[in-house]
């Protein structure tokens, strides 16, 4: 009878086992034991944890799964839903890079661009980042990869480098026969004035369950210009749970766009840091759930210095049972003078059963400063409804229209035209008559 | 005179508990303009939602027939490609949609039920365009939300713009002059006059006389507590100006 502890237990043998097969260099080694340590003195969250409070983990602490190894065989093809035409593509599998994979485009000469796992291989090591901003003190599930990360992808955007293309990471669960768990860990690191824009895919090619750990660190340097994705659609049987840790130099400018649309418990937590003046960032939240699915949002935004600006809209569609929680934090420190923060939660429950909590927070300790928070649940406007059925429209399509309508400031806001429309498309395909509305695009 | 356009028998209509429209009989023509005045609560908008089909209201009696049909009987949506239009007392704005988007939506799902083929965006755009001048409207807003922004009197004139696009055989305003300066009503009467013709039948609901002077009605009818009251020509409309709801009704006793 595997109990709590007993999957805890597991993990811990098998990190021994797995730092026998693959520690990496000493001090890549060094950082997954202490990895394993601070998940072994923190343990699984339960709901007795402040941020865990509306998240029951138990799926993944009463059932074992086990690390997930290459799965060879998987056709470029079968990947072309996926990919984003005209964007560089790396390919992982169950957290493993496969460059068989990869884009008809290649890595652009002036970035850097692959596996981590390489990297951290090379003397001038990654060693003052990796594992210096995602919190593996604070975090079980984010200690729990820095334990087990076996790849992920290593971006080095020089100082003032333009980058074109749009750089897509393509994050592929392969389901074996049994549970399969994979820590993708990725570091990305923009260069003073460069900018670049990278897209996070996670999807599932279905079957058994599967369990994603992912934990990206990204370093925004000074006047740098960072558009960062990370689309969800993993298989009905996933369980994901996501960490994106922002650090914001001076004057960097970035936007976050998070869509969640897969998966029975997705959990992502977003941590931004300002740590020098003047940045602004922009995170932009869409998250669409129906049957028993289970989406979480967590955000933290860490204003400690003056002139910095943070701009939160997320929105929810929630349909059947499922369940959402939008939990959202905005500390603006004693010394962010002129600091502007705004945060706001909206989501539309299209069933009775359907349920959201939502939780935004401001923490505010200097007085000159701009921050406002709003959240709201409710239901489709039925005067709205029936303004457009009194034109013509038929109730359904007109309904559809309402709840696609809900999320399209947000996907205006992408700038990357292909990411925008699949987005689109996937939200329209939720939806009853869809056909009609394509044009609303 | 032919068949009616619009016949309403004995019509009693409710909110939760409260009956508002308490029978009220009505018969209009094709070709005809009407107005329907009336003190506040004396039932205008509900008789206006009632014909629009507006899930709000409960109809306990009476009936509706228009061009013969049971009107009560239609959906809201079947009824607006039947030919009936309800020009919003408050227009909904609805971010996230386009103007041109909803509107062309609008337009082919009339076509497509009257058996014409749809439009094309060219067609549309051809369309709308000399219409769009006549209200005073800039193209540009067929880019931005369905009303979204629009001040007081941008609604108003954005309801009669589509019912010119979309050409009913019936017209129900509803108190489209209410918040509008003189300039914009003047507008928006010039836009509901190009819309006069022997083929249609348009119902004013107005709190004021003064819309009257610039679309001037065929028949004037009162309504008071849920009945009409008095009906008779343009001049109960002066009437009313000068002696009060409360004068003519008690005239009309």
């Amino acid at each position: 009878m595997a109990g709590p502890v007993d999957v805890k237990q597991a993990y811990l043998a098998d990190h021994a086992a797995f730092l026998r097969e693959d520690g990496g260099p000493g001090w890549v080694r060094a950082l997954r034991e202490e990895g394993i340590r601070r998940f072994t003195a923190r343990g699984f969250p339960t709901l007795k944890d402040e941020d865990w409070k509306y998240t029951n983990v138990s799926a993944l602490t009463q059932q074992g799964f086990r690390r997930s190894g290459r799965v060879a065989g998987i056709p470029r093809a079968a990947l072309a839903p996926y990919s984003f035409p005209g964007a560089v593509e790396l390919v992982f599998v169950n957290g493993h890079l496969e460059p068989g994979l990869a884009s008809p485009h290649p890595v652009p000469e002036d970035i850097e661009l692959g596996s981590l796992a390489a990297a951290v291989e090379d003397p001038l090591s990654l060693q003052a980042e990796l594992g210096a901003h995602a919190p593996s003190d604070r975090h079980p599930f984010v200690a729990l990869n820095t334990a087990f990360w076996t790849d992920g992808a290593c971006l080095r955007v020089p100082e003032e480098t333009v980058v074109e293309r749009p750089l897509h990471l393509l994050f592929v669960s392969a389901p074996g026969g049994e549970p399969t768990v994979s820590h993708p860990r990725n570091l990305l690191l923009f260069g003073r004035q460069s900018q670049a824009t990278v897209i996070e895919s996670y999807l599932g090619l279905g079957g058994d369950p599967t369990f994603t750990n992912a934990v990206t660190e990204m370093v925004v340097g000074e006047g740098a210009v960072v558009e960062h994705y990370k689309v969800q659609r993993e298989a009905e049987r996933a369980y994901h749970l996501g960490t994106t840790q922002v650090v914001l130099r001076r004057d960097a400018q970035v936007t976050d766009h998070s869509v969640s649309l897969g998966g029975a418990l997705v959990r992502n937590d977003l941590n931004a840091a300002f740590t020098q003046p003047g940045g602004a960032l922009t995170m932009n939240g869409i998250f669409s759930a129906a049957g028993t699915q289970f989406v979480d949002n967590h955000t933290k935004v860490d204003h400690a210095h003056p002139q910095t600006t943070s701009a939160q809209l997320y929105k929810g569609v929630l349909d059947g049972r499922s369940r959402a929680v939008f939990h959202g934090n905005v500390l603006v420190r004693a010394g962010a003078a002129k600091a502007n923060a705004r945060q706001t939660n909206r989501n539309i429950l299209l069933s009775e059963e359907a349920r959201v909590d939502s939780i935004p927070g401001l923490e505010i300790h200097h007085n000159d400063v701009k921050c406002a928070h709003g959240s709201s649940i409710g239901r489709l406007d039925e005067q709205s409804v029936f303004y457009l059925r009194s034109r013509g429209i038929d109730e359904v399509t007109a309904r559809s229209l309402l709840v696609f309508a809900f999320t399209t400031e947000l996907l205006s806001a992408m700038r990357v035209e292909s990411v925008r429309e699949r987005v689109a498309g996937l939200l329209l395909e939720r939806l009853p008559n869809a056909g009609a509305l394509r044009e609303a695009l | 005179m032919g068949a009616p356009m619009l016949e309403i028998r004995g019509l009693r209509a409710k909110v939760g508990d409260l009956e508002i429209l308490r029978g009220v009989d009505l018969t209009l023509h094709a070709g005809e303009v009407h107005a329907i005045m009336g003190p506040n609560g004396s039932g205008k908008s509900t008789l206006a939602g009632v014909l629009a089909g507006r899930p709000t209201y409960e109809v306990t009696g009476g009936s509706v027939r228009y061009e013969g049909k049971d009107l009560l009987a239609m959906r809201p949506e079947v009824r607006a490609r039947e030919g009936v239009f309800l020009a919003f007392q408050y227009p909904v704005e609805i971010p996230g949609v386009s103007n041109a988007y909803f509107l062309k939506s609008a337009v082919n799902s009339i076509r497509r039920h009257r058996g014409e083929p749809e439009l094309d965006s060219a067609d549309f755009v051809g369309l709308v365009a000399e219409k769009m001048k006549v209200l005073g409207l800039d193209e540009a807003v067929m880019k931005r939300g369905v009303n979204e922004g629009f001040s007081g009197g941008e609604k108003k004139r954005n309801e009669i713009f589509q019912m010119a696009v979309l050409e009913p055989r019936l017209a129900v305003l509803d108190e489209t002059d209410s918040g509008l300066d003189i300039d914009a009503l003047r507008v928006v009467a010039a836009g509901v006059n190009a819309m006069r013709s022997p083929q249609r039948t348009i119902l004013v609901i107005t709190h004021y006389q003064r819309l009257l002077t610039y679309i001037v009605p065929d028949r004037v009818h009162v309504l008071s507590a849920g009945r009409i009251v008095r009906s008779g020509d343009k001049g109960l409309a002066l009437e009313l100006e000068q002696k009060g709801y409360a004068g003519v009704e008690a005239a009309g006793a």
